[in-house]
């Protein structure tokens, strides 16, 4: 497990491979988002991959007994074990190929999870999961902004004000969503500096995110990439739409695609065009207005979530990535 | 920390060491690939002891110190489900944090092997042994053990690993281990030869079930109600099998060791003839023998069943042993609040167990030695007396009594 599989970077669409290790057999909704990522991540990473799927809609939505989508080998992890789940069959790997148990060859291992199960419940095991530096190992939050498979709850990653099953709007409240989504990639990147890789992504740019998956795999140690997942059910849109929210949440400034290898940051996509200037932000409005969990939302909202787009961008010592600033004195 | 200085074992010999260092050696001897660690007393001794095996280069495994119980289990269910063979453990309410992993390591039939260095939970806070901790798995379909000396820790580690890993089994197994009693009491081991351990202990061999590249199968997926109960069914049934695996394991480690009692579920101690049969599990058995040697030298028709399976419950064997006293005075290190007879688990285990005699002795039961409090000789001359008085006026008075605590 020493070494990495040769996985070069893509280029141009025409190069993606055809094969497709996700396949039919899944019953995730329409527009799903998600299983894009599924699709496109595997697709990236090849066939000698083991992935492990914390409880969330890819597991409960994709893989029902007797049927599975995964054409690679795949297992279940509970909801708060993607780190854990990604460490354990790494160790098991690498033990038995270096004490001669299994033959030599690098296998690519990749665990995901939802935001509940990663940015909420999975937390400090992912923390270790990124501590050890001798495994090589992926891990995707597929972040749909909610508990989207059982009835749409909040999680510590939906956005302020967001309806859903656990916050909806009241005639006394009108916001029981009080909280601002995780800065998660940022938090996981700072807190352990050592990473190789750590990204964002989202399927709306499928061969950036393919990329991503693969400067993941070949950096050599633990690393992870956060994809905003539209999702008609819980955010409340025609399913058509998926793509153009996925765009539209980078377009207004809320979600910023970036790499940051070996320590360093690039931008990319509209983010970079809209950190050099040479794009201008979209109001946030054009994108919670499109969908019902926020069709509450009153003038005052809007600019609420707006002032806090703008404070990302313009307060921020790093736009969208670092809130802390240093002292003047 | 580590008594004795890590070695490996080519040859047989004798060791001063402690059930912790007994179960670490094992690990060696078996030639774990994955162990995970957390602290929390007093099962950790046997993780210091490994680390330290590792770190004199005396065996080579991956160690990984997990940041919760949690992870603990989860990592090793992982790395079980790759055909790597593994160890992990906790105490007290480190057990019951990793609940959740250590339920599905069952559900998922991986063969891991884990120690509870069993500990008082909380609160309030006590780090003295008692056995509630690990008798929370007996409904989850584990293999649960409990060790009395040193020697029975290395011994039924390796073959914990056999029966659990058996392609007719693959159940965890976890190995009871009294903490301070056993975990960190030393005696006198005798350390079998790598060689022999080989000539017992198969690799681990996951075959059509093992999750790699070659072998793409999809691991754990939902069943919902269409397939569940067909799947606890078969899991059942490997429980029902183990017995026989184990038997099995049994009989050849005695061939190769050496040693070993007449059954691997149940240890009679003066058995034979007793009116009054005492039955407990783990280190209390010291105590109890003493007192009943004691006993049975002034006369008395006295007894002691060493229950070391608790699953499976040798339901069998227990009935031939028990069916022929007139009293059975259990000896709970646990309790069950608001059971049928607010009394103990392993009561309620027995009780149901005799239930099907035609002639059922009186059963009392005592709870003794809470939060590692020390069950002595006296106690047990004393739950005797109580036990013979029930036989001989036909009554019971008080069905459960808690021994030696302040009123």
């Amino acid at each position: 497990m020493a070494t990495v599989q040769d996985l070069p970077q893509i280029r141009g669409v025409k190069n993606i491979p055809v094969e497709e290790f996700y396949s039919s057999g899944h019953r995730t909704c329409q527009g799903c988002e998600s299983a894009l990522v599924m699709r496109l991540m595997i697709k990236a990473a090849g066939q000698r991959t083991i992935v492990l799927g914390s409880t969330g809609c890819m597991y409960v939505a994709n893989t029902t007994y007797y049927s599975t989508p995964w054409v690679v080998p795949w297992m279940h992890t509970q909801l708060g074990s993607a780190g854990s789940a990604a460490t354990g069959t790494a160790a098991g790997l690498n033990s038995m190929m270096r004490k001669g148990k299994m033959t030599q060859e690098p296998i690519n291992v990749i665990a995901f999870c939802g935001d509940g199960g990663g940015v909420d419940m999975g937390l400090s095991a992912l923390s270790a999961a990124l501590q050890h530096d001798e495994y090589n190992l992926l891990i995707i939050c597929y972040d749909n902004e909610s508990y989207a498979n059982t009835d749409i709850q909040v999680s510590g990653s939906s956005p302020w004000g967001a309806n859903s099953t656990f916050s909806p709007p009241g005639s006394e409240i009108r916001n029981m969503n009080t909280r601002w989504k995780k800065n998660m990639a940022p938090m996981l990147a700072v807190g352990h500096p050592d990473m190789k890789y750590v990204a964002t992504a989202c399927a709306s740019y499928g061969l950036d995110f393919n990329n991503k998956v693969r400067r993941a795999l070949t950096s050599g140690g633990p690393t992870f990439i956060h994809c905003i997942d539209p999702c008609p059910k819980g955010w409340d849109y025609d399913p058509k739409y998926s793509h153009e929210l996925g765009m539209l949440a980078i377009e207004t400034g809320l979600w910023i695609q970036y790499e940051i290898i070996d320590g360093e940051l690039t931008l990319n996509g509209p983010s970079r065009a809209i950190a050099k200037g040479i794009r201008k932000r979209k109001p946030v409005e054009e994108y919670l207005m499109r969908q019902g969990r926020f069709a509450h939302f009153l003038p005052e909202d809007i600019k609420k979530f707006q002032d806090k787009i703008e404070e990302t961008w313009e307060k921020w010592w790093i736009p969208g990535l670092i809130p802390i600033t240093p002292s003047q004195e | 920390m580590a008594t004795v200085k890590p070695k490996p074992y080519a040859e047989s010999k004798e060791e001063l060491i402690s059930g912790s260092e007994a179960i670490g050696i094992a690990c060696a001897l078996a030639d774990v690939d994955v162990i995970t660690a957390y602290p929390i007393r007093p099962y950790d001794t046997v993780m210091q002891y490994v680390s330290r095996l590792k770190a004199d280069g005396n065996f080579d495994f991956d160690f990984i110190v997990a940041e919760s119980e949690h992870s603990q289990f989860e990592i090793v269910k992982h790395a079980s489900a790759v055909g790597a063979r593994t160890f992990t453990g906790s105490s007290g309410v480190g057990w019951f944090y990793a609940f959740e992993a250590i339920t599905v390591t069952a559900g998922l039939r991986m063969p891991v092997v884990a120690m509870v260095g069993n500990r008082a939970l909380d609160d309030p806070g006590a780090f003295g042994v008692e056995h509630n901790d690990a008798m929370a798995v007996r409904d989850l379909g584990w293999h649960l053990y409990w060790v009395a000396t040193a020697q029975e820790a290395l011994d039924m580690a390796l073959i914990a690993w056999k029966v659990a890993e058996d392609p007719r089994v693959l159940l965890p197994f976890a190995l009871s281990c009294d903490g301070s009693f056993l975990t960190h009491s030393q005696a006198i081991v005798q350390v079998p030869s790598q060689d022999q351990v080989d000539r017992f202990l198969p690799s681990y061999q996951r075959g059509t079930l093992q999750l790699h590249p070659d072998n793409p199968i999809t691991v754990a997926p939902q069943v919902n109600e269409d397939w569940l109960m067909e799947i606890r069914k078969q899991t059942d049934e490997a429980m029902r099998r183990t017995s026989d695996v184990i038997k099995e394991a049994y009989d050849e480690f005695r061939e190769i060791f050496g040693r070993g009692d007449p059954s691997p579920f149940i240890e009679e101690y003066m058995c034979d003839d007793a009116e009054i049969i005492l039955v407990g599990m783990g280190t209390l058995a010291m105590p109890t023998r003493v007192a009943v040697r004691r006993m049975r030298e002034a006369g008395e028709k006295v007894g002691f069943l060493r229950i070391k399976f608790f699953r499976p419950f040798p339901a069998e064997e227990i009935r031939a042993v028990l069916g022929k006293a007139k009293g059975v005075a259990v000896i709970d290190r646990d309790y069950s609040y608001g059971s049928p007879s607010f009394g103990g688990v392993l009561f309620h285990e027995l009780r149901s167990t005799l239930y099907t005699l035609d002639d059922r002795p009186l059963m009392l039961n005592f709870i003794a030695g809470l939060g590692g409090r020390e069950i002595k000789v006296g106690d047990i001359g004393q739950m005797v007396e109580t036990t013979q008085t029930a036989i001989d006026t036909g009554k019971i008075e008080q069905e459960t009594t808690w021994v030696s605590v302040r009123e």
